[in-house]
């Protein structure tokens, strides 16, 4: 086997090893269903729960892509005016530090007064606690233009609107991405947050209630739910990454796919 | 009138926005400098003495707190549009071919920027044609950092120069290259100059890099910058690395340094 093969197969090695030593030393060592179920009973468990997972799985997923769909508007949006100009940076960025250090579970219980259980509640949990890394990551993108670079295009008669759309944009996109893979599993947590503590439908909800009933394959069934669902997210934004700012790693990256 | 005249130019940069018991920096005092279209200028000095500032200053980026400056009798009080530009960074852009660097000017500059999309072939030719002159033909569409130092730097001055400006300010464009690669980018810029009958400003560290390329070579004094020499080279174009070695020539080198140390010992 060559070792780019190892490398390739590597992660999917190390996750079988950890669902054998979870299954044998359940086994080994006589652990209650109650405390930890074995490996099989909790895969067996999402076959078991299908249709309540499905049926919880599907507003989890709507509630963290509405919220994390605008977060990224709203993101690129401020970022971009938070990095092009210095009084909305003095203006705004201290009050964002102060917003993003609030325990966003704390929030939830307000959010419920507001929207109620639901949708919305779910939505704006999640948008709140993705929004912070795409704004921040776009605005620093922006305001670390070279100063050379900026000079070269105002000695052409460059508008500032000309900077942001010829280099500004371009080179915050690998910081725009970067910010995407983190935001869209916050969005996840935002929303099963939201679920957890104020009901309604969705995989936390789901937990809650399998929780009080000590339920514990279905809980670890939908926390793999979650993982499989947010990984898959990820997933598609890595792949759009390497797409869009392959020029950022150099090609490396497009060459270790090729080369392998 | 002359095409540019620099007249008794002072500016003090702020240390720190908004703070008004600031004196900031002086940067350059009574700095002034003539030239006619067409000419080439180096302008050598100690480190620090306000070399760059005085390129921003006639580039209109940045304003001088007293003094007059202006090109093609026009006062700059704005950045001038259509002047050409080159750093000692490279500072293409990695998303871009080299080809779309070169000609990222013609997607600013009016009129080019109007009939850019219409005619893009047309100005892919160019911008080819360009790339041929200064030796890289074919590397178009590699990625800049494909590109060796060198090769960048000659990237750079086709961008600096793709829209035909008026004015060429270089800022240590080789500054970061071996002397051999140096030497090879002399020939470069003389080529284009030579071809193109621009007016050129060169700042630089290199005393020999400024006899090489210019007509007149300017020597500043340390921090805050004036003119303390004006030395006409009267050497043919094109010049070759022969005559760097000529007696004349190597006398001409050693007579500057001699005024640069005299300006850095005055400052201690």
């Amino acid at each position: 086997m060559s070792s780019k093969t190892v490398e390739r197969l590597s992660p999917w090695l190390v996750t079988l090893a950890c669902i054998v030593i979870w299954e044998v030393g359940v086994r080994l060592f006589d652990v209650p269903a109650v405390v930890l179920p074995t490996a099989s009973s909790s895969f067996y468990a999402i076959w078991e729960f299908r249709v309540a997972l499905w049926h919880n799985a599907v507003p989890t997923l709507v509630a963290t892509l509405l919220g994390f769909g605008i977060a990224v508007v709203f993101g690129i949006v401020m970022g971009v005016f938070i990095g092009i100009s210095r009084p909305v940076y003095a203006a705004l960025y201290p009050l964002l530090v102060a917003f993003n250090s609030i325990p966003k579970v704390a929030i939830v219980p307000i959010l419920m007064v507001w929207f109620g259980i639901g949708l919305t509640t779910a939505t704006i949990t999640a948008f709140i606690l993705c929004f912070f890394p795409i704004v921040v990551n776009v605005a620093v993108a922006l305001a670390t233009i070279e100063p050379e670079l900026r000079d070269v295009l105002r000695a052409l008669g460059a508008h500032e609107r000309d900077i942001v759309i010829k280099v500004g944009i371009p080179r915050s996109l690998p910081y725009l991405f970067a910010s995407l893979k983190i935001a869209i599993t916050l969005a996840f947590v935002g929303a099963v947050i939201a679920e957890t503590v104020a009901g309604g439908d969705g995989i936390g909800h789901l937990m809650l209630v399998a929780s009080s009933n000590f339920n514990m394959s279905l809980m670890i069934a939908g926390l793999i739910v979650i993982a499989a669902m947010a990984i898959g997210m990820y997933a598609i934004f890595a792949v759009m990454d390497r797409r869009f700012t392959g020029w950022a790693t150099r090609g490396d990256i497009q060459y270790a796919t090729a080369g392998g | 009138m002359a095409f540019i005249e620099i007249d008794e130019i002072d500016l003090t940069y702020r240390n720190s926005a908004g703070d008004e018991d600031d004196s900031g920096t002086l940067a350059l005092q009574g700095a002034s400098v003539t030239m006619e279209r067409g000419d080439f200028i180096s302008l050598v000095g100690p480190s620090g003495c306000g070399k760059s500032t005085l390129l921003k200053v006639v580039a209109g980026l940045i304003r001088a707190n007293k003094g007059r400056v202006s090109v093609a009798g026009q006062v700059v009080d704005q950045p001038l549009k259509i002047v050409g530009m080159a750093f000692q960074n490279a500072t293409l852009l990695p998303w871009r071919s080299t080809r779309e660097n070169v000609l990222l000017p013609m997607e600013i500059v009016e009129p080019h920027r109007q009939q850019f999309r219409r005619e893009k072939a047309k100005y892919e030719a160019l911008a080819d044609d360009l790339l041929a002159t200064v030796g890289l033909e074919g590397f178009g569409d590699r990625a800049p950092w494909q590109l060796s130092g060198g090769m960048q730097q000659r990237a750079q001055l086709c961008r600096a120069l793709v829209h035909e400006p008026d004015l060429l300010l270089l800022d240590e464009p080789f500054g970061a290259l071996d002397a051999f690669t140096r030497e090879e980018l002399w020939d470069v810029l003389q080529a284009l100059y030579m071809n193109r009958k621009c007016t050129v400003m060169l700042v630089t560290h290199d005393l020999r890099e400024a006899v090489y390329l210019a007509d007149k070579v300017y020597v500043m004094s340390a921090r805050p910058g004036r003119i303390i020499l004006e030395r006409d080279i009267e050497m043919e174009r094109p010049r070759t690395l022969e005559h760097m070695y000529q007696r004349e020539t190597v006398e001409l080198v050693q007579e500057l340094r001699h005024h640069i140390n005299i300006a850095r010992s005055d400052d201690e």
